[in-house]
């Protein structure tokens, strides 16, 4: 471990608890501006933030203890994976310790968590949103596997930096299996993070919701604590898209000062990004829960035939 | 005694104090207090006692011995190899809490008298570890009697209800048809020589014909015990029935003598391994995990829940060892040493986890008197040792990190990446859809056990009587804590565990894992090289703790706020009440569509004009109307011809001896 590395990597879990809520802020306006409406502040949710620091957390009646400590490990779960994923550098003294199969279960872990704190209070609301989240996430959790393993296979790496570097840093090539792995992520990312077409993150009509309906009960420095972690998880699944497809940019392992010049691709890339979700969010229309298993599905499938585009030329 | 016997010596010294404790299980036949506390609590301090010795005898040489049981001039052949110590290792290992957790656990005037009880748990015991040791066909085959009639009597210890009775028969009627395949497979094993011993059928070169023919004969055998699909009906039946510690043996831990006696077959007694046998592997595996999960998540009875989740884990099981000797096949002996460390360390971990949830159902069991999950729920306010001790054990089933579960599944996934390289590029083709299957059964398994823990211990109590329960007593949480303390090792120390591992594949295949492992330090997982793949659970469970306590103190300083506790808003509908959660079946209901093809399902709905509407769900197995009614009918119907022989007058039966006795002479006479 070098202390460059330990700089990268702690300027990196810095940068993602920063940036998180702003990159929420931006698709907020982008979908603003995209449906002809008067477009919040970008500061909004940092805002939000502070508000709810500072509003009184109410709990339920016969919460547990379990209800109370959930919003703690799902935010650690989140700061954790952005650890874990390269953003800025490739050099990061964590990435040896969690590949990308531990990524997904740290996602899983995140969900198993908030799940059962959404049934831990025993509201009809509660139970629902943990069914369907789990729904959701037992289709969408082996989709992003196969995708991890879709560029896995081509870099002969599960270690996330090792895949960057490999594909940043390596002779240009198409991929004719990332092609397939790219739409199926985009699919699975809408999912997790609860974007349109399955998820509104802005509605609270009882029937559709998934996301709000799981923490529905939160409220105070708890909701703060979700909302934070809602916004680094799509951070962070962005981050993976980011070093997945498009991995230019980030610094090398023997660079110092590299990880500095490396913050405003990033943040170029996310605001591209960013805009191209709202773009997705206002030309779909959300469907109904049971056409979500077909959509995951879609995608699940898609990510498997990719690996299998990535056997057929050595057939 | 000579000095390199010793750790067998012990086994044995200890296998006789259990049966020693089971005989003073008789002579204290209903004193209850004395067998609960005293005799089961010793037995479990010889199953500590066994489970030192044999992690000892992991590193040992292999250790034979000859007792003068059994028929004359038939004595019974034992040998403690790193395979067996290894087995042996898991089954004391676990069954250490399980009967630490019994000493609190059976209660005063149900069905078998406690110290009967007591025998039978401990010939249980004793008869699995002889299993694994046995080193002759004839001894391994009493041995597997012993052990299915024990575990018989134990699963019907409340013999007076007919379910449990009609269960017990199902369970015994299986383990004997199994039977018979695991006789049949040695007596093809042997190739005419006579001799049964392991160490001349080791001797023997089969041809690809014969060795295929033990092989799938062994397959099904010991596929019976195991549970795989489609011999798997014995296992949601009789789990239930038995009591919670007998389900947490049976589960956690008498399942995994079948997976021994399918490694010892294919690895180490045949000397061939075809690649197809792996793939046979490998399909049958998926098949089991994946309806055991699509099962076990639409379950409404917990225990029925968990006995679907066992069969699950065989599943996995089974494709991990399918992949073992579809890599051996191909010579590729450092990837088959990897699958199979994948398969052992489940093996491990399945037994430690499993056995966890079972005990924790007995808890919740003996507390409520409920096993339905429609009548549970809100548990963990009235037992909150129990509901946490279980979210451990429901943690490391779901495959979730930092626990056992997940390194299994780790490894597992890891050699099917490692596999391009196959000389096939059809199953090459192959190895993607598995390794999707594998990841797509261990996510749909977090969603049963969250249905598991969220409906009987989080939400509000669906009955009125769960207010009364109460929380576990300190003998049933000592025996929890052991084995959350097993899942928690195997979760964090993988390093250390792929070494005993690693003696075991060595014996198997010739190849090591522990050995590139050990370069990388104690804490980073790294199965090839660290570029490659590596994972370090340690650093991770501290990184992520402290991100934990990152977030508490950064809400110590950010937060204004005050905390106060109110009725739930639940978007402010004010009458919500316990019956609007979730119920089981409505929490398994996306499953129950989305895999509808994998259920004979029968719904009742409703009439609009019904004044009391009621609505009514079955789900049911296909096997039972594909493979066992249309058997159990053909057998009815040829008992049926075959009884109209039967008039029941004498003179009838005298004219039979006529017609035989002339038919005789005839023949004679030709």
């Amino acid at each position: 471990m070098s202390w460059s590395g330990l700089f990268s990597q702690l300027l990196e879990i810095a940068v993602a608890l920063l940036l998180a809520p702003l990159l929420t802020g931006w698709v907020n306006q982008c979908r603003a501006w995209l449906q002809n409406k008067s477009a919040p502040s970008l500061m909004l949710q940092y805002r939000m933030l502070r508000k709810l620091f500072h509003k009184e957390s109410v709990v339920a009646e016969h919460a547990s203890p379990l209800f109370r400590a959930a919003p703690y490990i799902v935010f650690g779960c989140m700061a954790l994976a952005s650890g874990i994923i390269p953003t800025l550098s490739t050099d990061l003294p964590l990435s040896p310790a969690a590949d990308a199969i531990a990524l997904v279960g740290l996602f899983a872990f995140a969900r198993v968590f908030i799940s059962l704190a959404a049934m831990d209070i025993g509201t009809a609301f509660g139970t629902m949103g943990a069914r369907r989240e789990m729904l959701i996430g037992f289709l969408a959790e082996p989709a992003l596997l196969m995708v991890l393993f879709s560029a896995s296979l081509i870099t002969q790496s599960t270690s996330l930096t090792g895949i960057v570097e490999t594909l940043a840093h390596g002779k240009f090539t198409i991929y004719p299996s990332m092609a397939f792995a790219g739409v199926a992520f985009t699919l699975v990312s809408l999912a997790e993070n609860a974007r349109v077409p399955v998820d509104n993150p802005s509605t609270h009509l009882e029937l559709t919701m998934i996301h709000e309906a799981l923490i529905l009960e939160y409220s105070g420095r708890h909701l703060a604590l979700i909302e934070w972690a809602g916004s680094l998880k799509m951070f962070a699944y962005s981050c993976i898209g980011l070093a997945l497809f498009f991995p230019w940019g980030m610094a090398e392992v023997d660079a110092p000062g590299a990880t500095i010049l490396a913050l405003p691709v990033l943040v170029f890339k996310l605001a591209i990004g960013g805009a191209l979700l709202a773009l997705i969010e206002t030309v779909s229309a959300k469907m109904r829960i049971f056409r979500v298993p077909e959509f995951l599905a879609t995608a699940f499938m898609l990510a498997v035939i990719g690996m299998l585009v990535h056997f057929l030329p050595g057939a | 005694m000579s000095t390199d016997l010793i750790h067998l010596d012990w086994i044995l010294l200890l296998i006789a104090a259990w049966l020693g404790i089971g005989a003073f299980g008789i002579l204290a036949l209903r004193r209850f207090r004395f067998v609960a506390h005293v005799l089961f609590p010793l037995g479990g301090l010889v199953c500590l006692g066994v489970f030192f010795v044999a992690l000892q005898a992991i590193f040992a040489a292999p250790e034979t011995a000859v007792l003068p049981l059994g028929l004359p001039g038939l004595p019974f052949h034992l040998r403690l190899d790193a395979l067996a110590a290894f087995f042996i290792a898991v089954i004391s290992g676990a069954s250490a809490g399980v009967s630490i957790f019994a000493a609190g656990y059976f209660r005063k005037g149900e069905g078998t008298p406690p110290g009967l009880l007591c025998l039978q748990y401990h010939i249980f015991l004793a008869s699995m570890v002889l299993v694994v040791l046995a080193d002759d066909a004839y001894a391994f085959m009493v041995m597997w009697e012993t052990m299915a009639l024990s575990s018989f009597f134990l699963v019907t210890s409340n013999h007076r209800i007919a379910a449990i009775r009609s269960a017990g028969y199902l369970y015994l009627l299986v383990a004997h048809v199994g039977a018979i395949g695991i006789l049949l497979c040695f007596g093809v094993l042997q190739a005419n020589t006579g001799d049964y011993t392991f160490a001349n059928m080791r001797g023997q070169h089969l041809s690809p014909f014969w060795a295929s023919a033990a092989f799938l004969l062994a397959l099904f055998g010991f596929g019976a015990k195991a549970g795989i699909v489609p011999l798997h009906i014995w296992l949601p039946e009789a789990h239930p029935a038995a009591p919670s510690p007998v389900s947490a043996l049976m589960s956690g831990v008498m399942l995994k003598t079948a997976i021994y006696g399918l490694l010892r077959v294919s690895f180490d007694l045949l000397q061939v391994q075809l690649w197809w046998w792996g793939v046979v592997l490998l399909a049958l595996g998926l098949v089991t995990a994946l309806f055991g999960v699509v099962f076990s998540a639409v379950q409404t009875d917990m225990k029925r829940l968990l006995a679907y989740s066992s069969i699950e884990n065989i599943g996995l099981l089974c494709v991990g060892m399918g992949l073992g000797v579809l890599f051996r096949a191909y010579h590729m002996d450092a990837l088959a040493a990897l699958a199979l460390t994948a398969c052992l360390y489940h093996v491990a971990s399945h037994a430690f986890f499993k056995s966890l949830l079972f005990l924790g159902t007995g808890s919740v069991l003996h507390a409520t008197g409920e096993r339905n999950l429609g009548r549970l729920g809100g548990l963990m306010r009235y037992m909150p040792w129990v509901a946490w001790v279980t979210l451990v054990g429901v943690l490391a089933s779901s495959g979730l990190p930092p626990f056992g579960g997940f390194i299994s599944e780790w490894l597992l996934l890891q050699s099917f990446l490692f596999t391009p390289g196959l000389p096939d590029p059809f199953l090459n083709m192959l190895i993607p859809i598995v390794a999707a299957v594998v990841a797509l059964v261990a996510a749909l398994a977090g969603f049963a056990m969250v249905k598991f823990f969220g409906v009987i211990f989080l939400g509000q109590p669906r009955e009125d009587k769960l207010a009364q329960a109460h929380d576990a007593a300190w003998w049933e949480r000592a025996g929890m804590l052991w084995l959350v303390a097993g899942c928690v090792v195997l979760g964090l120390f993988p390093v250390h565990i792929i070494e005993y591992i690693g003696r075991v594949t060595q014996i198997l295949i010739g190849q090591n894992l522990a050995d590139t492992v050990r370069t990388h330090g104690w804490f980073l997982l790294a199965p090839m090289s660290v570029a490659r793949a590596s994972y370090a659970p340690l650093v991770f469970l501290v990184v992520g703790a402290a991100s934990f306590y990152l977030a508490v103190i950064m809400v110590r300083l950010l937060y204004r706020g005050q905390s106060r506790r109110a009725p739930p808003w639940d978007c402010g509908y004010p009458a919500g009440n316990a019956r609007m959660q979730d119920t089981a079946e409505g929490f398994g209901q996306p499953i129950r569509r989305m895999f509808e093809p994998f259920f004979r399902m029968e719904i009742k709905h409703p009439s609009p004009f019904d004044e009391k509407p009621s609505y009514r769900i079955s789900l049911d197995d296909h096997f039972w109307h594909w493979i066992y009614l249309p058997i159990a009918r053909a057998t009815e119907a040829v008992s049926k011809q075959v009884g109209r022989l039967q008039q029941g007058r004498i003179a009838v039966y005298l004219l039979y001896s006529f017609v035989t006795l002339i038919a005789m002479l005839v023949l004679v006479r030709l």
